[in-house]
């Protein structure tokens, strides 16, 4: 399997705090990455420096073989890639449909995808016109996703999908994410590690501003100190 | 299943202003014969469309950018200024018609052009400083003012003819109306419902309704927001520039002629509720009315206009009293 993205020893400032302190990561195509670690370790921002958010002060990051660093979010996002920040980010005033046909990147491209979506994702469809605001929180995220999948985005970067869903919906998503890797490679962030060991092929752990491991699920499975050392308190 | 809430929240506040004319309608009863009743409600609609025309860019902009461009009464004088300019300068066999309408469309493409240079030159690097701005925005009115008194001098340029048509003057009610008001009134009116529709049914006004909210992440999904800022910025001061010719063949064009306008764009803005789109258009025909009814009752009892203004400023604190965040604002 070929790497999607591969990002490789990046160091990111906000303001004068030094964030990212050389992370690492590799995602294989068509397949889910985990990016696992404390609170505050920085995966959030990993995932912002790569959609060029957080941009890196230094380190290289490449996609499909083209480099990433330099480059405005709106124009890496247009080289294929969906993003889904750990607060939704739902349009409050926009209808549901809205939401979606804002993130066509192509005209009709939602007329493309309404099928796919709504099979993904059944509780969209009934909610197609209400506004984004009057969602439940299961429901802005299933959109926020449904968002990313509108134009044919071929790696989606997925913060924290679980937080704060009932276990009954976690389950759903869970279901969803793993479909979409048919299309596309997932680098996610997820607090919660029974989902994320579940539903993730590989993880990457960052510990204060570095990835310090990373590997196969399986593996990381099979060794208690690892997940005892980084990974505890979550 | 329907939504429900939001929408509650916007008919309330529309019902609210519907019964405020109401009450408006029936202290004009009260007060003045029927036809200076229809007068004061057809000028107030007038002089809430020029106010709109001027709002309308500063909300929306303000919704988008976090900018309060206070040059935008700038850009009002800066039409008519424009406008004056194309007008003479065709050459003299052109039918007054065709030159009025290069007047409007030309004064309406400089607004938009200025305002595009003044996005990307001068707000651009503001961006993140909101005291900047305001320093920007009000020095460069000062700078556009003293440009037009320096190229033009300080009287001012004396009101061109508009087309035949216009020039007239009809009864309602009883009382005499300058045709010329009501085209103003069409003008605005038609702004009004072009802008809501472009708003509310195309991809540019799902962008700017979204941008309003998050336009990081609006960027995120590959949209380039600085364009659509400086699109937008540039739209609003075309329809602003678009207002000052529109009004030059009663007002003229002078130095300054902008600054009055924008202090009430900004108590309408203010009334409608900072960002809302449509808080600023109800706001202005609400403030248009309120000071037409004003200023007759005080030209016809005081015999002095000076309760005009007042009106104004009174209404926005009962407002301000009633709902902190203006008629259709939001938490």
């Amino acid at each position: 399997m070929s790497a999607v993205l591969t990002v490789q020893d990046i160091h990111t400032f906000i303001g004068q705090f030094h964030i990212l302190e050389g992370v690492t990561v590799e995602v294989p195509d068509h397949s889910i990455t985990a990016l696992l670690g404390r609170n505050g370790a920085g995966k959030t921002t990993t995932l912002r420096s790569i959609m060029g958010l957080n941009p890196p002060a230094r380190g290289q990051i490449q996609y499909r073989g083209q480099a990433l660093n330099g480059r405005k979010p709106y124009d890496i996002a247009q080289l294929g890639l969906g993003y889904v920040p750990d607060y939704r980010a739902i349009f409050r005033q926009l209808t549901v449909e809205e939401n979606l046909k804002i993130a066509e990147r192509r005209p009709g491209d939602l007329d493309r995808k309404r099928q796919f979506i709504f099979e993904i994702f059944p509780d969209l469809e009934k909610l197609y016109q209400w506004p984004g605001g009057q969602l439940s929180g299961g429901q802005q995220q299933m959109l926020a996703i449904a968002r990313a999948l509108v134009p044919d985005n071929s790696l989606l970067l997925i913060d924290e999908p679980s937080e704060g869903l009932a276990p009954v919906i976690i389950e759903g998503m869970m279901a969803a994410i793993r479909r979409l890797t048919a299309q596309a490679a997932v680098l996610l962030v997820e607090q919660n590690f029974r989902v994320a060991s579940q539903l993730a092929d590989r993880y990457v752990i960052i510990e204060d501003g570095r990835s310090v491991h990373s590997g196969t699920m399986p593996d990381l499975l099979a060794s208690p100190a690892l997940i005892q050392k980084y990974l505890s308190a979550a | 299943m329907r939504p429900t809430l939001r929408v509650n929240v916007f008919r309330q506040s529309l019902i609210v202003s519907g019964l405020f004319v109401l009450g408006l309608l029936v202290v004009n009863l009260a007060v003045f014969k029927p036809s200076t009743v229809a007068v004061v409600m057809l000028s107030g609609l007038y002089q809430g469309m020029l106010f709109f025309l001027i709002a309308a860019g500063m909300s929306i902009v303000f919704g988008l950018l976090d900018v309060l461009n206070l040059a935008q009464g700038a850009f009002f004088m800066l039409g008519a200024y424009a406008g004056f300019a194309i007008y003479g300068a065709l050459p003299a066999g052109t039918p007054i018609e065709a030159r009025f309408l290069a007047a409007l469309l030309g004064a309406a493409v400089t607004g938009g052009l200025a305002g595009a240079l003044m996005e990307v030159g001068l707000l651009r690097p503001l961006y993140a400083r909101p005291v900047y701005q305001i320093v920007m925005t009000l020095g460069l009115s000062t700078a556009l003012n003293e440009m037009v008194r320096a190229i033009y001098g300080p009287a001012g340029l004396v009101p061109i003819e508009e087309p035949p048509a216009l020039a007239t003057t009809f009864t309602v009610l009883g009382g005499q109306f300058e045709t010329y008001r009501v085209f103003i009134i069409v003008v605005g009116a038609a702004l009004m419902l072009g802008i809501s529709l472009l708003l509310q049914r195309t991809r540019l006004g799902i962008i700017i309704r979204a941008g309003v909210q998050d336009s990081e992440m609006v960027q995120a999904l590959g949209i380039n927001v600085r364009r659509i800022f400086t699109l937008v910025f540039a739209l609003g001061t075309a329809v602003a520039a678009l207002g000052g010719m529109t009004a030059a063949p009663f007002l003229g064009a002078y130095p300054g002629m902008g600054t009055d306008f924008l202090l009430v764009a900004i108590i309408v803005i203010v009334i409608g509720g900072m960002s809302s789109y449509e808080g600023t258009a109800v706001a202005s025909l609400l403030v248009g009315l309120t000071r037409a009814t004003a200023e007759q009752i005080s030209l016809q009892y005081f015999n002095t206009p000076i309760l005009a203004s007042v009106s104004i400023l009174l209404f926005m604190v009962a407002v301000l009293l009633v709902r902190p965040t203006g008629l259709f604002g939001r938490e």
